[in-house]
């Protein structure tokens, strides 16, 4: 673990209270740590700066200065320097801090600046609160709580704007609700690199649209949801299905690349509704993929396993666990093992693959990286894999090595971790010439092959770790509870050891990190406990000649760009 | 004390008979002459001309052009350009247009001299949509200048190359404003910029330093480089040196442009005897001196405080006759000089109206970037259209008067000051005529009024 440099800090003062923050920091980030909350819309952290809504004014001074000797003018009330006050509001979010840089904030001056910017954006809102689905996680109803008046001046007609535009196949958008803050815009174009979206008409009647002939489709169009400030731009997928403050919500993080973006996922009684983005600085910063965000419809997909199977026949686990086990044992065993389980399922793969005396090896899936938060390694843990020693060379995408040896004789039995063997190249001749013990969430041909089926668990339903391509592990907990049927993959793989004849055999995270902290050097002093929300990067001097599929991502760049290997 | 004479300047040959915009008539009339006198001189001579000169800018803020030239970032290694605004769009301004159909090579030597001084290779100018022959005359005049080297590559043979390119606006008040017609310029919606950071003089035209100028302040450029800083300076008062157009419109006998030394003619002589008075029968009632934005004055006002006169501060007692009609003096009064469009309301007008029809044009100019502007002026707008057209009530001059206050001091660029000045003051001075209006409107119409909105 390395630490960053440290940054210059300056100190400035927020309403009185001195606080000390990086140089440049502007004033509504600097506020936060000072604990005062600078209202914005048009802001974001990941964006650039417009100044365009004007909530965020704030009473700004600078420390007096003798403009011809250059010393600092006292008060002598005080003893302190003097600040000259500026005589107008200034807004927070392009004002960078500066040593000895004042704002006010709780002035009547800028009550009354906020309370006119809330009044001003609320005329020709709709004010249709009860029906718009951003109620709940609205920052304009939030603020008019705040920062409002709490009644109308308002007499007029209100501006009629386009109701319900569909921007692209997932974003649907309310003008009248739109508060034209830009974010959406600005996003589009300097995150997503798609240009798609901009203002026509002017003033007040001004109108988000996308250009003509075009539309909002890229994989990130969703993002641009969760940064409206309003219910202008809302989740086509989402909309009207469920009251936010009714959801749940709970840390997890994207399984669809070896990026790794942090996730909230969203759920009510069993049931997930909606993926968002989490914020991680080092990792996706508050994006995500909307590819991403649909992943969780693979939970109560038609093909999920929900039985424990032998022979095509219903069965018990724990007489599925002993038929597997007499399977394994009878030798000539080669374990598939998942990139895509989780460091602990990958843990206990090895140790089975160990106690067999059996070859190890994982399924590579690579795609076309979009330098964004998609990368070329769609597994979420390959890193995981090498990290726990489950391999200790880069998975292919054919296991060719594994059908030669089948068709050798080599192996008669396979254990098979969540992966579709004849995806991976193995014919269905090859499947019936060895006995398979399916460990995974959905039907495929190797299931269906299979001698022994055990049901597990998906990403949303269980706890665990991953390991992303910067080698940051992150931990993902479960959402929801498992479908009836499957069970917990710790279990499965913890009770297969066991019979196995394996010494120890941990079914539970508590239980495996206990070995992992002992047996993996580079998670030496880690508990599951121990990792931020936000994961930690490990130690990856290890695999610094390996050579990745990835190129470079939103915060990324390859080792080894440099220096190609041959294949 | 009768008005002093004209001093036509800038205007020298507008109107003139006989005189044509082509460059041979210029050439005549001892045109390029400066620039040529100009190009052999040091570039930082003629910049320090200027601020030795007082100039300031003609476009509305009456900014010093000199400490403008100075605050431009030479050291960056960008190049530098000049923009020239001729967007003039406020209501009641009609000076640059004259300059642009009758004079145009007045204009270009001038910005090849500031362009020259500043060492600027590519100047635009930048001109409103509305204007297509002035568009076209500029074109042809610029190719003339072209065609006898006073513009293009290698100016007069000293090495020193610069183009002109015209580039016309689509129509929107906004893009005057510097950094709004810098984005147009560049070819996006004309949204202001924030400042800081984005200062044209360091992060103007395309991220590089820009100097963005009136076409007016060109032109006095051009007679600063002929006559000198000094001698300048000794025209009108100080810190209001040079002369001053004045585009006078509305309810005088004769409207019109005048040009005379800034600070030398108060606004009494200007109207009752260089535009004839009142019309017939009529009385005045108010007045905006600087374009449409600027505060209203209202007659039978009075002025007093103190005021600087030379090194001392003296006292002064104005009716509104009396003030003088520079940058300082109307500043201090409550109102300003702005682009100098002088705009005259007699009795026969209902304030209420004349609000509403300028509210109306604020609304359909906002740009639409910040909220309080975007908001608040077709706010304004619905609000005077309504008491105009609808339902007037009491309370809505108050109504409008708040709604005012909170735009002013918050938006990004000045069209916030812009939209609701005219209302605080319009309010502020004839308050008791939006109290009165419901009742008001009852009456018939006074005979040739016109329809305001």
């Amino acid at each position: 673990m390395t630490q960053p440099a440290k940054p210059d800090l300056v100190t400035v003062n927020v309403d009185g209270r001195e606080v000390s923050v990086p140089k440049g920091t502007n004033m509504i980030e600097a506020a936060r740590l000072a604990g005062v909350d600078v209202p914005h819309y048009c802001y974001h952290p990941k964006l650039t700066v417009v100044g365009n809504c004007r909530m965020c004014l704030v009473e700004m001074g600078l420390p007096a200065v003798d403009p011809a000797t250059k010393q600092p003018v006292m008060d002598p009330a005080t003893g302190k320097q003097k600040i000259n006050w500026v005589p107008r509001p200034t807004i927070a979010c392009a004002t960078n801090a500066t040593p000895g840089l004042h704002i006010r904030t709780n002035t009547p001056s800028v009550k009354d600046c906020r309370e006119g910017v809330m009044e001003f954006l609320l005329i020709n809102h709709p004010l249709d609160c009860p029906i718009c689905d951003q109620a709940g996680e609205c920052r304009l109803q939030e603020q008019s709580m705040g920062y409002g008046r709490g009644y109308s001046r308002f007499i007029e007609h209100k501006n009629v704007k386009p109701k319900r535009t569909q921007l692209g196949p997932r974003v649907t958008l309310d003008d009248e609700r739109c508060i034209l803050c830009s974010r959406c815009i600005r996003f589009c174009k300097e995150v997503a690199k798609d240009d798609v979206l901009g203002f026509v008409d002017r003033g007040s009647y001004s109108t988000l649209t996308c250009y003509p002939g075009k539309e909002l489709a890229n994989n990130y169009s969703l993002n641009t949801v969760d940064i409206c400030p309003v219910g202008a731009l809302t989740s086509t997928d989402f909309r009207f299905k469920m009251r936010v403050w009714f959801l749940k919500q709970t840390n997890s993080i994207d399984t669809e690349s070896s990026v790794g973006a942090n996730t909230v996922v969203w759920s009510r009684e069993g049931v997930i509704y909606r993926i968002t983005p989490r914020r991680n600085d080092e990792v996706n910063d508050t994006w995500m993929t909307d590819s991403g965000r649909l992943l969780f419809k693979e939970v109560r997909q038609e093909n999920r396993l929900t039985a424990v199977q032998v022979d095509g026949q219903a069965s018990s686990l724990d007489i599925a666990i002993h038929t597997a086990a007499e399977l394994l044992k009878a030798g000539s065993v080669a374990v598939v093992g998942s990139g895509r389980s989780s460091v602990e399922e990958q843990f206990l793969t090895k140790k089975i693959a160990d106690t067999l005396k059996a070859s190890t090896q994982l399924v590579a899936r690579v795609g076309q990286g979009d330098k964004i938060l998609l990368s070329a390694d769609r597994n979420p843990n390959v890193r995981g894999a090498l990290v726990t020693g489950l391999i200790n060379r880069l998975p292919e995408a054919q296991l060719s090595q594994l059908g030669a040896a089948i068709d050798a004789g080599k192996v008669k039995t396979v254990l098979a971790i969540n992966e579709d063997l004849s995806a991976a190249g193995l014919t269905q001749a090859q499947l019936g010439k060895v006995a398979i013990v399916y460990v995974g969430t959905h039907a495929n041909a190797t299931s269906a092959a299979a001698r022994v089926v055990l049901p597990t668990l998906t990403v949303f339903e269980k706890s665990g770790t991953l390991v992303n391509q910067q080698f940051r592990i992150q931990k993902f907990h479960a959402a929801i509870p498992g479908l009836a049927g499957a069970v917990n993959d710790l279990v499965v793989l913890g009770k297969l050891l066991a019979k196995v004849g394996g010494s120890s055999a941990p079914t539970d995270l508590t239980g495996v990190w206990a070995q992992l902290v002992g047996e993996v050097a580079v998670l030496a002093g880690l508990s599951f406990a121990k990792i931020s929300d936000t994961g930690v990067v490990l130690n990856a001097s290890d695999f610094a000649n390996l050579v990745f599929p990835e190129g470079e991502t939103l915060h990324y760049k390859p080792a080894a760009a440099s220096a190609p290997v041959p294949a | 004390m009768p008005a002093p004479e004209q001093r036509r300047i800038i205007f020298k040959h507008i109107d003139e008979p006989g005189y044509t915009p082509d460059i041979d008539c210029y050439v005549r009339n001892g045109g390029y002459e400066v620039l040529k006198k100009s190009v052999q001189r040091k570039p930082e001579e003629i910049v320090d001309e200027v601020k030795k000169s007082g100039l300031r800018g003609r476009g509305g803020a009456g900014f010093p052009c000199g400490v403008k030239w100075s605050l431009l970032d030479r050291k960056s290694g960008k190049p530098i350009y000049l923009v020239v605004n001729a967007d003039e769009s406020e209501p009641g301004t009609f000076k640059d247009r004259y300059i642009i159909h009758q004079d145009p090579h007045q204009l270009i030597e001038g910005i090849m001299i500031t362009c020259f001084a500043n060492n600027v290779k590519q100047a635009y100018i930048y001109i409103r949509g509305e204007f297509p022959e002035g568009a076209r005359i500029l074109e042809r005049a610029i190719a003339e200048a072209r065609a006898r080297n006073f513009a293009g590559p290698n100016i007069l043979g000293t090495g020193y190359s610069c183009e002109i390119y015209v580039h016309r606006g689509a129509g929107a008040y906004i893009c005057g404003e510097e950094t709004g017609l810098i984005e147009s310029l560049e070819g996006k919606r004309p949204y202001p910029r924030i400042k800081p950071p984005y200062f044209p003089a360091v992060l103007g035209l395309y991220m590089c330093p820009t100097i963005v100028n009136n076409v007016e302040t060109l032109c006095h450029v051009k007679y600063i480089a002929d006559v000198g800083g000094q001698a300048f300076s000794q025209i009108g008062t100080p810190n209001n040196t040079g002369t001053r157009i004045f585009c006078v419109s509305g309810h005088v006998k004769r409207p019109g442009y005048y040009e005379f030394e800034t600070g030398k003619i108060t606004l009494g002589q200007l109207l009752n005897e260089v535009c004839g008075g009142p019309l017939p029968g009529r009385k005045f009632k108010a007045v905006i001196p600087g374009g449409s934005s600027a505060k209203v004055l209202k007659f039978g006002e009075r002025f007093k405080g103190k005021r600087k006169a030379g090194a001392e501060m003296v006292d002064y007692d104005w009716a509104l006759e009396d003030v003088p009609m520079d940058f300082d003096s109307l500043a201090m009064i409550g109102s300003m000089g702005g682009s100098g469009g002088v705009i005259v309301m007699d009795d026969s007008v209902n304030m209420v109206d004349a609000l509403a029809n300028i509210n109306a044009f604020y609304a359909h100019e906002s740009c639409g970037q910040c909220t309080p502007c975007r908001e608040g002026s077709l706010w304004m707008k619905k609000i005077s259209n309504r008491m105009v057209h609808g339902d007037a009530r009491t309370e809505d001059g108050a109504l409008l008067k708040s709604v005012a206050d909170q735009i002013a001091g918050r938006t990004i660029c000045a069209f916030g000051e812009a939209c609701s000045w005219p209302t605080q003051s319009f309010i502020q001075k004839f308050g008791d005529e939006f109290k009165a209006y419901p009742d008001a409107k009852k009456q018939p119409k006074r005979d040739g009024t016109l329809e305001l909105v």
